[in-house]
């Protein structure tokens, strides 16, 4: 849904950049580089990610990878993933990364903040109910540790543990020994993260050059 | 004639006398000071040497009385004036107690400290005691250009340096240097070229100033300095940005001011500039520079590296640290590189390895001995500043002066206006309206403009002193006008201040989530920024530098677990602290502990059961394997560091806590049968394991450090209640084991006894028994410091 049946023209590019947010300079760039990455072709498969060199190191590169097929994250509602992706999608995805203008208001401020939280809320939770279970985030800090070696999940149990109890702390506060805290839901989610700065933290920079000269390691 | 040190006596009948004292004792010293100081302190003063002081003269004229009596016998003086031979110990330990009283004197007047930064109330002192000594009769003593940089300036900076927060520094690191390198070359020439202008002009009787001396002067004045900025920042507590912004550009500036400065010094005895030269100067800024912060980078790695086998002395881990950083500093001063960066390279490489080798408590003989020796400088040098206002010699001007003034300020303004204009386009987070007020704001000048005027030679420079004049005026002026009214400034304009918040490991983790993450999205539209070196960078040092730098196994823990250590290291400290479990400091009410969070189990889980009888035999082998006493004979020597009960404390705490998680497992073994080993090798099991050996670890008889902590069933009081079975109190701890495999990879350890927690858990109510248990994984109020950093090479 949403990919594009038709070679882009000058107007479709337009449209995406102004709904995206990009400028038309870094649309045309990246619809270069979504050229590049598909082989040629109108979408993207996970096969032509994941055969990007440079991932190889990324510990979280499954999750990232998965991330740009997730309906979750095309704006629409959509839930479960997709198979391959279009342009549009791959630039909706990207729009997450854009840097917030200078002068926006505070209520834009957050509205962004939330976008940017729910793709990494989308991320953990992997089996979208809705929220990061002890399992969804024991498994999130296995992938963290394990460009490290052989750390042993007994680490990463203990770090997630730490992680989860912190959360239940901070967010619920006092619950007596029998009750049972389900999982991070998105509004804990935001709470626990709101020392981080996801607005500025949370970009990168777009150029506004031609990139599809630079060697990407393909 | 002594000026009376105004205070408002207190309320309190205790605080007045404490603060009756405190006065008694300083005035008692400034005295002290005064005397011995106007005696003999200045080097032009040697040849009348304290004869013609009235102290002096009378004891040696009692001196002289003695021996013309008792010409032919003589007699064995029983006591003994002597003062020469102590004098110039005895003078600095003086200036260095006058200082630190000062300081502490400060804080008696209340309201005093809240609306004066320390720094001008410390050159107020000086001016007083430079006052005082001049009364007396005697020259004070200046601040002597050698003594500044090579005693006074490096400890400053060393603790600027190895504390740098890397992070927000390196990622505004373009901008700083925008900062550092074009806008000081901006205002050294806007001043000097102004300056000289004005001196063209008629009326001001300052023709003889050339262009050369004009823009020597420029230069020197145009530094912004790190001791004043730290100083005055410190106490207002802005946000981290424009901190770093103008700290990092005060230390990055002096390679600038260290080329410019040598060139015009060099060519003001020539008297002309040529292209040549003007090249010779870009490209000399460039070896200064970098080859400051090679040779920083060099001896950085050497202390890493000789701190890689320190393991078995302790005692003398700082020292490698001071003396490397101070070996840093001199050598690239050998060199005419810029000291001041090499300081910085130095620590701010040798940090993250030397912190990972070092014993927890060198890392605190570090910072503390840091800390202080830093605050002493300062004090010094603001009080020196003061006494060397008074000592002169001064040549004032009014048109000189007053268009330092203003042309200071304008240049500054102008200089960050334009700067930020362009640096803007390049950076995310751009600096608002209000951040370039508060940088420009924020350009304080102070010693080392001073000390490098004082360096000038007469005989190239005839005006030196109205220079010196003039120099005084800014650094006064920045200091006392803008360094007073920063404060309410930045509460004006609603500056954000510095966020007080400790460091959650959730946002720990997501930071390093968004960092690989950002690179990976990076890669993705394949172009190479920011994250994508750093993310190059860190594999690298992981791979290659923690290796060689880093003791053992330390160097494969990843970031995360690092930090995950330091935190349960800290909670585990506070719990020591605060005692045998009585109501510890309570920020987080929260009751919540680890079964909260336990996915419960669902009732059809078909597993096998253990029987009751086998639970039992297993407990007890593991208990008896575990018991082991540790008393053992403490022995004192004054080379080997003594295991302290705290730290040891820590070690068993942790220990213990993991004891408990095990425990509450067994109880729990109904439910699942197996628990994943822990690997036999991870940092933590190594750690403990130890912890346990017998060779490296002694233990003081006394194991009442350990609180004992007792089980509260009706306890929803405060956060941190440490409630844990109480057997624990009883022995000195137990080492962690492998049982002897049983049962396929259980590995549970037990606390041997045979108190309550078995039988608790042979009931069926194994709810009951968590409610026991407390998790003591809560992330508490840990006291947090400002140097929590433990962050990856290039984080």
């Amino acid at each position: 849904m949403g990919a594009f049946h038709s070679v882009p023209t000058e107007d479709n590019l337009e449209d995406l950049a102004e709904r995206t947010g990009f400028s038309l300079e870094q649309v045309k760039n990246l619809h270069r580089r979504f050229k590049y990455l598909s082989g040629g072709a109108e979408t993207l498969r996970k096969e032509n990610l994941e055969s990007i060199s440079d991932l190889a190191f990324n510990p979280i590169r499954k999750q990232i990878i998965q991330a740009f097929f997730d309906k979750r994250n095309f704006g629409q509602n959509g839930a479960g993933s997709v198979q391959e992706i279009g342009f549009e999608e791959f630039l909706i995805v990207l729009a997450n990364f854009r840097p917030p203008a200078p002068r926006i208001t505070e209520e834009e401020r957050e509205t962004i903040k939330r976008e940017k939280l729910r793709f990494l809320f989308n991320m953990h939770d992997t089996d979208n109910d809705g929220t990061i279970t002890l399992e969804e985030y024991r498994h999130v800090v296995e992938e963290l540790l394990s460009s490290s070696g052989a750390i042993g999940k007994e680490t990463a149990k203990a770090i997630s543990d730490a992680a989860m109890l912190e959360v239940a702390s901070v967010t619920v506060g006092q619950m007596r020994p029998d009750e049972f805290y389900e999982g991070i839901t998105f509004e804990h989610f935001q709470q626990i993260l709101k020392g981080l700065d996801i607005d500025s933290k949370m970009s990168i920079r777009f150029m506004n050059v031609n990139t599809s000269n630079m060697r990407c390691g393909k | 004639m002594i000026p009376r040190v105004p205070f408002r006596p207190a309320p309190g009948h205790r605080t007045l006398m404490g603060r009756g004292l405190l006065m008694f004792l300083i005035m008692t010293l400034i005295l002290g000071t005064i005397l011995p100081l106007g005696a003999s302190s200045s080097p032009d003063v040697s040849s009348r040497n304290g004869q013609d002081n009235h102290n002096h003269s009378h004891r040696s004229q009692d001196h002289e009385g003695k021996h013309h009596d008792n010409k032919s016998r003589k007699a064995f003086p029983v006591l003994e004036f002597d003062y020469q031979h102590v004098r110039i110990p005895f003078e600095i330990a003086l200036w260095v107690l006058l200082a630190s009283l000062m300081k502490l004197g400060f804080h008696l007047i209340p309201r005093l400290s809240s609306i004066v930064p320390e720094s001008c109330l410390l050159i107020v002192v000086g001016l007083l005691v430079g006052g005082l000594i001049k009364l007396v009769g005697e020259s004070p003593p200046v601040l002597d250009s050698k003594v500044f940089f090579l005693y006074l300036l490096p400890p400053i900076i060393l603790d600027a340096g190895y504390f740098l927060p890397i992070r927000p520094f390196s990622e505004n690191l373009g901008t700083i240097l925008m900062f550092a390198v074009v806008g000081t070359l901006w205002n050294s020439f806007f001043i000097g070229g102004l300056l000289y202008a004005v001196c063209q002009i008629e009326g001001a009787n300052l023709l003889r100033v050339d262009l050369l001396s004009c823009l020597l002067f420029g230069a020197i004045i145009s530094a912004v300095d790190p001791v004043a900025v730290l100083a005055v920042f410190e106490e207002i507590h802005i946000n981290e940005l424009l901190h770093i912004l103008v700290f990092g550009e005060s230390l990055l500036n002096d390679a600038v001011t260290v080329v410019l400065y040598h060139l015009f010094e060099e060519f003001a005895g020539v008297g002309t500039v040529s292209v040549v030269d003007v090249f010779l100067g870009i490209l000399s800024f460039l070896v200064v520079s970098m080859g400051g912060v090679l040779v920083g980078a060099i001896y950085g790695f050497l202390s890493a590296l000789t701190s890689r086998f320190t393991s078995h002395q302790r005692v003398i881990e700082p020292l490698f640290v001071f003396m490397y950083s101070y070996m840093a500093y001199l050598s690239a001063e050998i060199f005419h590189l810029s000291g001041i960066m090499a300081l910085i390279a130095c620590g701010a490489v040798m940090r993250p390895y030397v912190e990972a080798n070092i014993s927890h408590k060198s890392h605190t003989t570090i910072k503390y001995f840091l800390k202080m020796w830093s605050s002493v400088s300062e004090t010094l040098i603001f009080i020196f500043l003061g006494v060397s206002t008074v000592a002169g010699p001064h040549q004032w001007n009014w048109t000189f002066v007053v268009m330092t003034v203003i042309l200071c300020l304008v240049a500054r303004v102008l200089g960050v206006v334009g700067l930020t204009y362009v640096i803007n386009k390049f950076r995310i987070v751009k600096l608002t309206t209000k951040d370039q007020f508060i940088i420009a704001y924020g350009g304080l000048r102070g010693a080392i403009a001073f000390s490098l005027v004082f360096l000038l030679d007469k005989d190239h420079f005839p005006d030196k002193h109205m220079f010196l004049t003039a120099i005084i005026t800014i650094i006064f002026f920045t200091v006392f006008v803008q360094g007073m009214t920063i404060r309410p400034l930045v509460d004006l304009l609603a500056v954000k201040k510095k966020q007080e918040t400790k460091r959650s490991i959730n946002e720990e983790i997501h930071t390093q989530f968004l960092d690989h993450l950002l690179t990976g999205i990076e890669d993705i539209c394949g172009h190479y920024g920011h994250h994508h070196w750093k993310d190059k960078l860190n594999r690298f040092n992981k791979k290659y530098i923690k290796k060689c730098l880093i003791a053992g196994e330390r160097s494969k823990e990843p970031q995360l677990i690092a930090f995950y250590h330091k935190m349960e290291m800290k909670q585990a400290i506070e719990l020591v602290e605060s005692g045998s479990g009585a109501k510890l400091p309570s920020a987080m009410p929260s009751t919540i502990s680890l079964q909260n969070i336990q996915p419960k189990k669902p009732a059809d889980r078909a597993l096998p059961q253990l029987s009751k009888g086998r639970e039992e035999e297993i407990r007890k082998i593991l208990r008896n394997n575990l018991q082991r006493t540790r008393q053992r004979l403490q022995s004192y020597n004054r080379h080997t560091l003594v295991a302290d009960p705290y730290e040891d404390g820590w070690k068993e705490i942790l220990l213990k806590k993991k004891k408990i998680e095990l425990e509450k497992k067994i109880s729990q073994m109904n439910n699942y049968l197996t628990v994943p080993a822990p690997p036999s090798d991870s940092p933590t099991m190594a750690r403990a394991r130890l912890a346990s050996d017998p060779q490296a670890w002694r233990v003081k008889p006394d194991t009442d450090n350990v609180p004992t902590i007792k089980v509260d069933l009706a306890s929803p009081q405060s956060p941190e209640s440490v409630n844990v079975v109480d057997e624990f109190g009883k022995r000195g701890g137990q080492p962690q084991r492998e049982p002897e495999g049983e049962d396929g990879g259980l590995t549970m350890k037990v606390p041997s006894s045979s108190g309550k927690a078995p039988t608790k858990a042979d009931s069926d109510d194994p709810r009951e028994q968590q409610r026991l248990m407390r998790c003591l994984s809560d992330p508490g109020p840990a006291p947090d410091e400002e140097e929590d950093d433990d962050e990856p090479f290039l984080p």
